[in-house]
Order: structure tokens, then sequence, then C-alpha cells
């Protein structure tokens, strides 16, 4: 064996399961704020992209063990799982969890391999597929009339008939969304605004979520797990692209604050668009890949077809990281920025 | 202290594991039955021997020439009896034997005449020479040749002189310990190197994780007639390498692909200023130096040691242990295992860490990258290891040299940070290997081509020669029977005319046939070309021996 002979005490492993617990302050929150039903589909999730993991290491002839506990496709089936609607049907959770670990992972090469983050590949492909499914958001507690059980969650995540009503009854736009429906039927900023979904910054409840994704992020930060480069641009692509427009017309764009605490901004921001895979690796390229996701998130939000623009934005900005890459090489220890010869 | 530090870019702070060994005084190890001096122990030519089997040598004396003026001398560590000169296991990270004088030794250690030098008096060129016959090379790990170093260049001058004392590979202290118990003499090589260099800046950066050295150099530096300014660098690996050091200090950086003399200032290791003032204020030549031997045996400890000594004594020295699973050359970073511990103690062997189980459990299994840059972020290169190995790993050499494959110093942060696991410095020494081996192919071939259009444009300069010689020949001809028409009459000189101007005609004919059908490499036959080949491979080598690795700066580990 070359050397050197001994090793930091860091794993894959680690890094994931650093991943998964700074999650927690997160969906803690969201079983508080929103009902048990999270945890229905989170465990759902798990076990699918456990088992497609398994079968396709197998598939592809790799041991299944140590890539199974490297924890990484349990870390892309909460990032799903924390994305989609809490009362999503199961077929739902189980289809966006099967083309994220299937496709986007494996058939592109397996962990390290992927162009594309796994859970944003699922998610976009549910939300291009399902849209009307990928509404089924439980309203926060405390702006809902009869509150779900574990249970009943369950029985409404897996019923196969769900009358139409009862959803209804327990599912509501998200803030996002009922900002997007009130703009489009000609409102005002202020006159949508003043519905019970908003709250102080983001929506009632979804702004806790938010700070509490923020939470875990400061703390993967803290852990010198991720860097701030990318967070930072990420959250100030959409800031500043949310002030101008606010500040150019008040009336017809939301907030700054109001689009910055969105719990998908802050999910993606410290957890999606730092996956090391998919994102830019050298420090100027993961500014611009933070900064442009920012920008990219809030122009699908203002004019484009989906009321949430993070997935795609974030998906958009993988498919441009080979080229930043390329541009943003730093500058080497002695200053060489072209390529030199090798020595004689 | 006043003095500014910086930063350099990186770096990783392994446990240090240095109490282990810097806490026991110095033990000379005993002079040895049979001492084994490779011949190549320094970077450059390897030395070439002067003595022959059967001949009686003294302790000093030179066994083998420097060749060149980028090689160093080879002494005898001790009088004896030359046994043998061939090919014997050296510490080569190769693994293969290579030259070395075998010599018996009589156990009385009888000195060769040798007298210190008057370096003040002497050209600056005579005293490398001198110098380099003394067998000097840097001892921080590089051995470069240490005359060949003290050369401040055209300018004459350079300005500042940093030795260095950094020593940040865990578990190493033999710089440590001759910091401790040598300062003086250290400081005396240190004055020479000052002299010879025409520096007025004398920097000796010293880990802070060394306290005694540092009191130990600070009283010893109160002493002198001039500044010398003995500075403490946080602790962190590996700022015993001649660049960190340097930018530590200075806050330089060498440029890429120059030396440090370019930017004004040359570093040495302190052991190697410890060897210069042996050299110069006593005569003799380098045959011993120290040696770390720590990990896994009963008492961990330096030793003086003579070149040449087998290392299975000094780990018996040190008390071997049961459970050793092999044994370093150099520390856990940049040490290279040893497959034989016949192997001998030579310039460049600073330490040996015996391995166990315990102290160095199995590398566990890499996984595949993830791209997370913690190789980027610790690269005290600043390069981005994580690109260098996805090129290398797809054997894109191209690639890898454009994102600086060379410039990469292999001091194993970038593996020691890898979450998975991955032998990343392996990935680069194989695209350098493998880039090194395209180069020859490359200038091989080149080389033949060059051969192979020059022989076409002299086949044809011949050939076009030839016709003109045959025209100008007819054309005297012709001339000579015009001359002398009264003679002969009109008729036949004619005919004559006629007939050399068809021989002309033939002969450019001809000429351009044989340019039209050149004769190349493409129609020879098999023997030819096993002849060339032959004579390919006899270039390649001979070109090998003459190109080596001119390292210029010495690392220190």
């Amino acid at each position: 064996m070359p050397s050197p002979f001994i090793l930091d005490r860091s794993s894959v492993t680690q890094i994931m399961a650093w991943v998964l617990a700074a999650l927690l302050p997160a969906i803690a929150t969201y079983v508080w704020l929103f009902g048990p039903g999270i945890l229905v589909t989170l465990s759902l999730a798990t076990v699918t992209a456990l088992a497609a993991e398994a079968a396709m290491l197998k598939v592809r002839g790799y041991p299944v063990q140590p890539f199974l506990l490297d924890l990484s496709a349990i870390v892309t089936a909460w990032l799903l799982a924390l994305s989609l609607p809490s009362l999503a049907p199961w077929w739902l959770i189980i289809t966006g969890t099967l083309f994220a670990i299937v496709v986007a992972k494996h058939l592109y090469g397996g962990l390290g391999q992927n162009i594309f983050n796994p859970a944003m590949v699922g998610y976009a492909v549910l939300i291009v597929s399902f849209p009307v499914q990928m509404t089924h958001w439980a309203g926060p507690l405390e702006l809902s009339s009869a509150p779900l059980t574990l249970a009943q969650s369950t029985s409404v995540i897996f019923g196969d008939d769900v009358p139409k009503s009862t959803l209804d009854a327990v599912t509501m736009a998200t803030p996002l969304d009922s900002l997007r429906t009130g703009l489009l039927r000609q409102l005002t900023v202020d006159e949508v605004m003043t519905a019970p979904i908003f709250g102080r910054f983001g929506g009632t409840g979804f702004e806790w979520l938010a700070a509490a994704f923020l939470l875990g992020g400061l703390l993967l930060w803290a852990l010198r797990i991720i860097s701030w480069h990318v967070p930072l641009t990420f959250l100030a692509g959409v800031w500043l692209t949310a002030g101008f427009l606010h500040f150019y017309d008040a009336g017809r764009f939301g907030p700054p604050w109001f689009h910055l605490f969105a719990p998908s901004v802050m999910l993606g921001a410290f957890f999606i668009a730092t996956d090391p895979v998919s994102g830019a690796t050298t420090p100027r390229g993961k500014l611009i890949f933070g900064l442009s996701a920012g920008f990219l998130t809030m122009a699908i939000r203002t004019w484009g077809g989906f009321p949430d623009g993070v997935a795609f934005a974030i998906l958009l900005m993988n498919l441009c990281v080979p080229l930043i890459d390329q541009y943003t090489q730093p500058r080497i220890y002695g200053g060489a920025r072209k390529a030199k010869e090798p020595p004689a | 202290m006043s003095r500014e530090l910086f930063k350099f870019k990186g770096g990783v702070h392994p446990p240090e594991h240095k109490a282990e060994s810097n806490g026991r005084p110095i033990h000379a190890a005993p002079l040895p039955r049979k001492l084994v001096i490779p011949l190549r122990q320094h970077i450059g030519n390897p030395a070439k021997p002067v003595v022959e089997v059967g001949e009686r040598v003294l302790k000093g004396q030179m066994i083998a020439a420097a060749d060149g003026p980028i090689s160093t001398a080879v002494h005898a560590s001790s009088s004896g009896t030359v046994t043998a000169i061939d090919l014997q296991p050296v510490p080569h990270v190769s693994g293969l034997p290579d030259l070395c004088i075998t010599i018996e030794t009589d156990g009385r250690d009888e000195w060769i005449a040798h007298a210190p030098l008057d370096y003040r008096a002497m050209a600056p060129a005579d005293l490398r020479t001198k110098l380099r016959d003394l067998g000097l090379a840097g001892l921080g790990g590089a051995v470069f040749p240490t005359g060949a170093k003290l050369n401040p260049g055209a300018s004459g001058h350079c300005p500042t002189l940093i030795i260095n004392g950094g020593e940040c590979e865990p578990w190493i202290t033999c710089d440590d310990v001759l910091m401790r118990h040598h300062a003086d003499e250290i400081l005396q090589g240190m004055a020479v190197m000052r002299h010879m260099m025409g520096s007025t800046e004398i920097l000796v950066g010293i880990e802070d994780n060394k306290p005694e050295a540092l009191d130990s150099m600070r009283s010893a530096a109160a002493k002198l007639d001039f500044a010398v300014e003995i500075i403490a660098v946080p602790t962190l690996y590996p700022s015993g390498g001649a660049k960190q050091m340097t930018e530590i200090l200075t806050g330089k950086q060498v440029p890429s692909g120059k030396r440090s003399t370019d930017v004004g200032l040359q570093v040495f290791n302190v052991g190697t200023a410890y060897a210069l003032a042996r050299a110069v204020h006593h005569g003799e030549p380098l045959i011993s130096r120290l040696v770390t031997v720590t990990g896994h045996v009963l008492r961990p400890q330096n030793f003086e040691v003579l070149i040449g000594t087998p290392m299975h004594t000094l780990i018996t020295l040190a008390g071997d242990r049961d459970g050793t699973t092999g044994v370093l050359m150099g520390g856990p970073m940049m040490g290279m295992p040893m497959p034989t511990l016949d192997a001998p103690v030579v310039k460049a062997t600073n330490c040996l860490l015996v391995e166990s189980k315990e102290l160095f459990p199995p590398l566990p299994k890499a996984l595949p990258c993830i791209r997370c840059t913690r190789c980027a972020d610790a690269c005290p290169a600043e390069l981005q290891p994580q690109e260098l190995f996805r090129f290398a790993k797809a054997g894109d050499f191209g690639r890898a040299q454009e994102y600086h494959l060379f410039d990469c110093i292999e001091c194993g942060c970038c593996s020691y940070v890898c979450p998975s696991h991955i032998p990343l410095v392996d990935f680069y020494r194989y695209a350098k290997s493998e880039i090194w081996a395209h180069e020859k192919d490359k200038r091989a071939a080149d080389l033949a081509r060059e051969r192979h259009e020059f022989r076409q444009f002299r086949q044809e300069r011949e050939k076009t020669e030839k016709a003109e010689k045959l025209a100008a020949k007819a054309q005297a001809k012709r001339a000579e029977l015009a001359a002398e028409p009264a003679v002969v009459g009109a008729a036949p000189s004619d005919a004559d005319a006629k007939k050399a101007l068809i021989a002309a005609a033939l002969a450019r004919a001809q000429a351009k046939k044989s340019d039209a059908a050149p004769k190349n490499v493409d129609h020879l036959t098999p023997e030819q070309l096993q002849q060339i080949d032959e004579i390919e491979a006899r270039r390649a080598k001979i070109r090998e021996l003459a190109r080596q690795p001119l390292e210029s700066e010495e690392k220190n580990t």
C-alpha cells in the first residue's frame, strides 16, 4: 500500500448521517405544525429507496452492504419526501422515489456519478406528470378544523378511494400557490396576503418549517459538511431578485422575506443545492451556481407555470455544472493558470 | 514574536505522535559488521565507484565519486574491507535492488586524514565542488545535492535564507532532537550557508509543537554576532514542505515551475545545516545521520546511525515487538513501506516507523468520489484533486496536466481527508508515470521521424547530385565534340550530342522515378525493423540515464 497510511475519521456514511440529523429539526417542526402525516411519507420513501437501491446494486453487480450503509439513498428519500405534499398518495411517493433512485441515480452510474440531484429529478417528474396530486398539502394545524391523526393520515395516503370532500377538508393551497392564484385573479399582493395562510414572514406554519430547515442548514455549515458559498448565494439570489421585483411593483410581486421563508427555498439552499455530486465544485463556481439557482427560482415563481421553482432551478443549474467548473478553476499555488508542460 | 506570519492554504492536522520518541537522548547505533552503501542516495547521477573489491578503506574515505554537477560522492562510514560491489536491496519506492558497495567492517573505526575547510578563503565554486565530494545532500527528504543548492545564481546573492525545522510529519522527531542537542552546530552550518548565499535575512521556522527545540535554538542564536530570527510556526501538516515554510515565513509563493532562488530565497533543512557544519568545521563527509525509530517498538528513540547500517539492527536496538505488520521509511503521510529490512539506512532515512494493526489499521475500502471537495480544501498546492482524480481514472492525462497535475507535491492531505477513502495520491503518481512514459515514447518517435526525413532528404540530394553530374558530363562531352568539328565532321557530332541528351534525360527520368517511390519505413524487412527497435531501445536507455529528474526543491517532511 502506498502513502499516506493514515486517514482522517470521516466517511461518506458520517456525512450522510449528519445530513439526516440536520433534517430532524425540520421533521419535528413538520409534525408539530402540520400533523404526523409526514412520518408516513418519510417511511414509505425510505423503504422504497432502500429496496430500489439494493435491487439496482445487485443488478449492476456492486456489493450491496457497503453502498446501502453509505445512507445516500435515505438522504435522497428524505429530501424527496420533504418536498412532496404531506398527503400525497402512496403511489406518488413510490413512483417519485423509484425514479430518483433507479433512473436519476443508478442509470447515471450510481453514487457520485449522477448529473442531476436525484430527489429533484423525482420531484420534477411528479409535478410534471401528476400536478393535481401534487397539491395535496395538509394545511397548518392552527388553520385546520379537524386535524388528522397518524392513522387518518395513513389511510388518506394509502386510501385507494378518498372522497374528494375529505381531501378538500384537510388540504389547503400553499402560501406560494395562494399568492400565485390571487395575482392571476388580478388581486394585489396586499389583498392576497390578508388570507390567514400568510404569516409574519412566509406562510403560517410554513415559515417555522423554513426556519427549522435553516437551523439544520446552519448545523451542517458549523460542522463543515457544507460550505457557505452555495446556501448564501442561493438565498441572496432569491432575496435580491424578489426584492428588486417587489421594489419595482409591490402590488404585483410578493415581498422578498415571504419568498425567502418558503420551506422549499431553505431546503433547496442548504440541503439540495449543496449536493456535492451534482453541484459546482470550485469556490467561484459555487457562487455562480447558488446565485443563478436563486435567481431562476424566482424567475420560475414569477413567470413560470409552477407556483414554486426551486427544483427546476437546481436541475437547470446541475446542467451547467461542467461548464461552470471548467471556467472557474482557481489559481493554484505559485500562480500558474495556463496548462503547463511536464518536466523533462 | 513580532514577525507577521502567513498561512498557506489547506493542510491537515493528523495526530502528532512526537512524544513517543523525542524524550530520549540520542544514542549512537553500534558499528554493524557489514555496511551496505548504495551509490544512488541523492537526486541526480549515481556516484561512480572508485574502490575495488578486496580494497581496505578507512572511515570517511570516498568510495564512489560524484558524477557531474548534480551528484554527490559516497563515503565509507567505517574502516574495513570492500567485499562486494553489486546489486543489493535498497530503500527505494520501486522495490528494485540497486548498485551498492558492501564493506566488511574491522571494528577499528579508523578515520582517514581530514581537516577543517577554510571556507571563507575558498572560491565559491571550489567550495561547492568540495561539498559535493564530501557527499552532502539535503536531509529533509528530497536529498538534493547541497553543493548545487548553495548557489545564489547570477545575482551573486540570495537575500533570504530559510532554515526549515518544521518537521511536520507525524511520528518523526530527528530534527526536533537534533535542534535540542545540536543547536550550535546547526547555526554554524547556517553561517556557512549565509556566507555562500550572501543572505542578509535568516529565518528559522520551527513548528510550535517543539518548544524545547525552539528554546534551544533561540539561546544558541543569541550567541551569534548576526541576526537570526527563530520563528515558531503553527503546527499544521505540511508546514515543513519547503514551499509551505516559505509562504508561512515570507508570504511569498514560489512561482509554479520556478526555483525558490528566482524569488530571492533558498530553503535548507536543519539536518543539512548540521551536516554542513560537520563538513566545514571538521572536514567530515556525510557518513551518518539521525534516524527516528518509533511506532510499534519498545523504546522509540533517535539514533545516530552510520549510512549503510541494515535497518533491522535499529529495530532490534529499539526493541522489536510481536504484532509488527510492517515498517515504513519516513512518516505515515509520505513514507514508503520497506519490502525488506536488510535494506540499509541511507542519507534520506529520517525515520523507521514500525507498524502494527493497532497503530495503523488497514485502510477501509474506497467508495466512489462524491465531489465533496474536502480534498481541494486540504490541498496545499491549491489544486482541484477531485478533478485530477477524475481525469487520472479516465486516462485523460492531457486534462490532468491542464489541471496542473505536476504541481502536486504528493503530500497526501487529499487522501487523508477523503471521506470515500480513495487513495488519491496513488492515482496522481500513476498519471504522472504514464505521462512520463508517453513523453519518452513521443521523443523517441520524433527522433525516428527526424532521422527518417533526413535520410529521405539525403537520398534525394544524392540522386539530384548524380543526375547533375551526368548532365554536366554529357554537356562537357558535347562541348568537346563541338570543339573539333573540322577533324571528324559535323554529322557524328550531332549524333553524339543527341546521345548525350538522351543519357541526360534518362538520368533525370531515373532520378524522378526514385523520388516517386521513396524508401520509407513501411517497406522495411523484419530484420531491419528489429535492428531499428534495438537501436531505439539502446538510445532510450542512454537518454534515460542521461536525464535525471532535476528537483530544485528540498522537501522536508
